[in-house]
């Protein structure tokens, strides 16, 4: 009886409700310059959640997040940029010698239309990219490498067109946001708590969707595309949709990241900065929804720690994460909490069914 | 009209360096559906050797000697890379068959540490390597001059290539690793030793790689980011020329040399890139699985 009560106030559920409490608590106790950090994590675990609800669930590797998190992030930046020079030509336009605003760059005057964009752009890529190759059933390490392609030149593309993306410097020096000062620490703190209610928000519609019959759908695509073929799905019409859905969250995460960070850069969306979120899902563990959330926040904490005195170790680190992750952590730190709880589970029942999963 | 046939033997130059780097690439890739990130990596190592022997031959070698360099370095780079790549499936790649994906995310951990090891030792700057005099200057054709070098890249991509065929088709050992390739199990059944045949294909996939190092090096400096530059227009080469047979990657690279080239002097550098990849995307519209499949009833 006591140990039903036990297990009943350590459900899943409590705790995940006490992280969120205690998130958005956070302004009370950290300091804010660790609050910021906090908030830049914590947008990176809102990409993370996205990219393993394609990965992790679907089986779908995307080397090519950066570009959606990068459109997000450029659409949120150049309004803001605009709204810094109240209307007038950004700085960088001005050097490459423009004298009036190019057509792309008119909507972004609007914050609504900016945000809707910010989400709808990666969208749209994801889903040109994804219709068309899903189609013909490209799939598994063919899809991956396009994907990275992708990120290839769209970043070519980025620092190329100088005039309008302000090339490899990016877009920076923001001043205000719907008017409010962006650097102020009250409006950084507002900025902290959107972001929360933002993964939890993304975290809670996630958990619906994978935990009813669509995510039963997506795992069965990721264990055998062929035989949910033979079962009357379409794989390519819901990994479609997921990498579309992905891309979204991704752009979203995006917008965040530049509002508390105030840079973004083409080296920002990258191909090393891609693959290193996967990083992030690889090691907090695949297929679960809090693992990306604490991947890529211990990732990011440890980068900040590391890189900023050793650049060089942190490299190394990294490369040796890599290969240490998925050679012994196929499941990540949640596959060892997992492991742990089923050894104490096997000295009451002493019979347990495995299910093997396969990632790949 | 010059400029027009400069641009195509442009193309068919960044043709011939894609392809020897892509051979390496479909090997590992077509044998044991393992991408091997790493392989940028292992181009960079072979660039490096050719560095250090060319340093070698200054300090300690009679100046009239100093051409030979170049001729030493091409199976120095080729043992090396091969080493490696032999050290790298022995210890990781092996126990990661089951899951491509995984594998492609080790083995790029892998080539991160590779760079980093190769900026701690040679520093980031890139450094230069003098091409031998035997290299340098031109071909006249017309008014056109073609230079030696890329020439010389050309012809060791078409030896390259010969040699692999000769090896495929023409050996007993060959023989097995297509058997490999084409039926697992059944060429196990059959008593090939598939652990003895995935080393070794990996070793000749690795030391082509070493191989191309060495050539890029006569095209300008090299740094310890000089294989990731080539290395995904490579894979587009994989993915365009399917995997399975020779001919695929030959088309494949000729086809993104000279289209790449075309469109960048057409547009410009970043535009090209951008077409290149929607002609990729469209190309896979109607063959999927590459120009080159293996048919096969298998499924999953």
């Amino acid at each position: 009886m006591q140990n039903t009560i036990y297990q009943k106030i350590w459900s899943q559920r409590v705790i995940l409700n006490l992280i969120f409490l205690l998130l958005l608590a956070a302004p009370l106790f950290l300091s804010d310059f660790r609050l910021n950090l906090l908030g830049k994590f914590l947008a990176f675990a809102i990409l993370a959640i996205g990219l393993d609800l394609l990965w992790g669930y679907t089986g779908v590797l995307s080397l090519g997040h950066g570009i959606f998190f990068g459109l997000g992030a450029y659409c949120m930046a150049m309004y803001l940029k605009l709204e810094a020079t109240g209307g007038g030509l950004p700085d960088f336009m001005a050097w490459s010698g423009m004298s009036e605003l190019p057509l792309i760059w008119i909507p972004f005057q609007y914050p609504i239309v900016a945000i809707i964009l910010g989400i709808l752009l990666p969208a749209i890529i994801a889903f040109m990219l994804g219709y068309l190759t899903f189609r013909n059933r490209i799939s598994g390490v063919y899809f991956t490498i396009l994907s990275q392609a992708l990120v290839l030149v769209v970043v070519t593309l980025f620092v190329g067109s100088q005039n309008l993306t302000g090339g490899s410097s990016g877009l920076t020096n923001f001043n205000t946001f719907f008017g409010f000062s962006v650097n102020s620490a009250t409006t950084q703190t507002a900025f902290y708590i959107i972001t929360v209610i933002v993964l939890g928000l993304v975290f809670f519609l996630s958990r619906k969707l994978v935990k009813g019959r669509f995510g039963k759908i997506l795992v069965g695509i990721r264990d055998g595309e062929n035989r949910m073929r033979f079962l009357g799905y379409s794989p390519s019409a819901y990994k479609t949709f997921i990498y579309t859905l992905s891309a979204a969250i991704a752009g979203l995460a995006g917008m965040l990241f530049v509002l508390q960070v105030g840079i973004i850069s083409p080296t920002m969306i990258g191909i090393i900065p891609s693959i290193e979120m996967v990083l992030w899902v690889a090691l907090g563990g695949r297929g679960t929804l809090i693992g990306p959330v604490i991947g890529a926040v211990l990732v990011n904490a440890a980068k900040t720690g590391f890189s900023e005195s050793y650049p060089d170790i942190w490299t190394y680190f990294l490369g040796l994460l890599f290969v240490l992750v998925v050679v012994f952590l196929p499941k990540g730190i949640t596959g060892l909490f997992e492991k742990w709880n089923d050894r104490r589970k096997k000295q009451d029942v002493s019979s347990s069914v495995e299910v093997e999963k396969s990632y790949s | 009209m010059n400029e027009i046939i400069l641009t195509l033997f442009n193309g068919v130059s960044l043709g011939s360096i894609l392809l020897l780097i892509a051979l390496g690439l479909a090997i590992t890739f077509g044998l044991m559906n393992v991408i091997n990130m790493a392989h940028g990596e292992l181009i960079m190592i072979g660039a490096y050797i050719t560095y250090v022997i060319q340093n070698i031959f200054i300090n300690y070698a009679p100046p009239e000697y100093f051409d030979l360099y170049f001729i030493i370095s091409i199976p120095v780079a080729l043992v090396v890379a091969a080493g490696i790549g032999m050290l790298l499936e022995v210890s990781l790649i092996r126990h990661l068959y089951k899951r491509p994906l995984d594998s492609l995310l080790a083995t790029w951990g892998v080539g991160l540490i590779l760079q980093q090891t190769a900026r701690s030792i040679f520093g980031a700057p890139n450094v230069g390597v003098t091409s031998p005099s035997f290299l340098s200057g031109g071909l006249e054709v017309g008014s056109l001059i073609l230079p030696y070098s890329r020439l010389f890249i050309l012809g060791l991509s078409i030896v390259c290539l010969f040699s692999i065929f000769y090896y495929f088709y023409r050996t007993a050992s060959g023989r097995r690793v297509r058997a490999v390739m084409q039926n697992r199990q059944m060429a196990e059944c059959l008593g090939v030793s598939t652990r003895k045949v995935d080393m070794l294909t990996f070793a000749i996939g690795s030391g082509f790689a070493g191989v191309a190092g060495c050539a890029l090096t006569l095209l300008g400096a090299i740094g310890p980011t000089i294989g990731t530059s080539y290395i995904i227009d490579a894979f587009m080469v994989v993915v365009v020329g399917g995997v399975g047979a020779l001919f695929g990657a030959v088309s494949g690279a000729f086809g993104i040399g000279i289209l790449n080239t075309v469109f960048e002097y057409v547009t410009n550098a970043t535009l090209g890139k951008v077409l290149i990849f929607i002609v990729i995307i469209a190309f896979l519209q109607w063959r999927p699985s590459g120009l080159v499949m293996s048919r096969s009833r298998s499924l999953d």
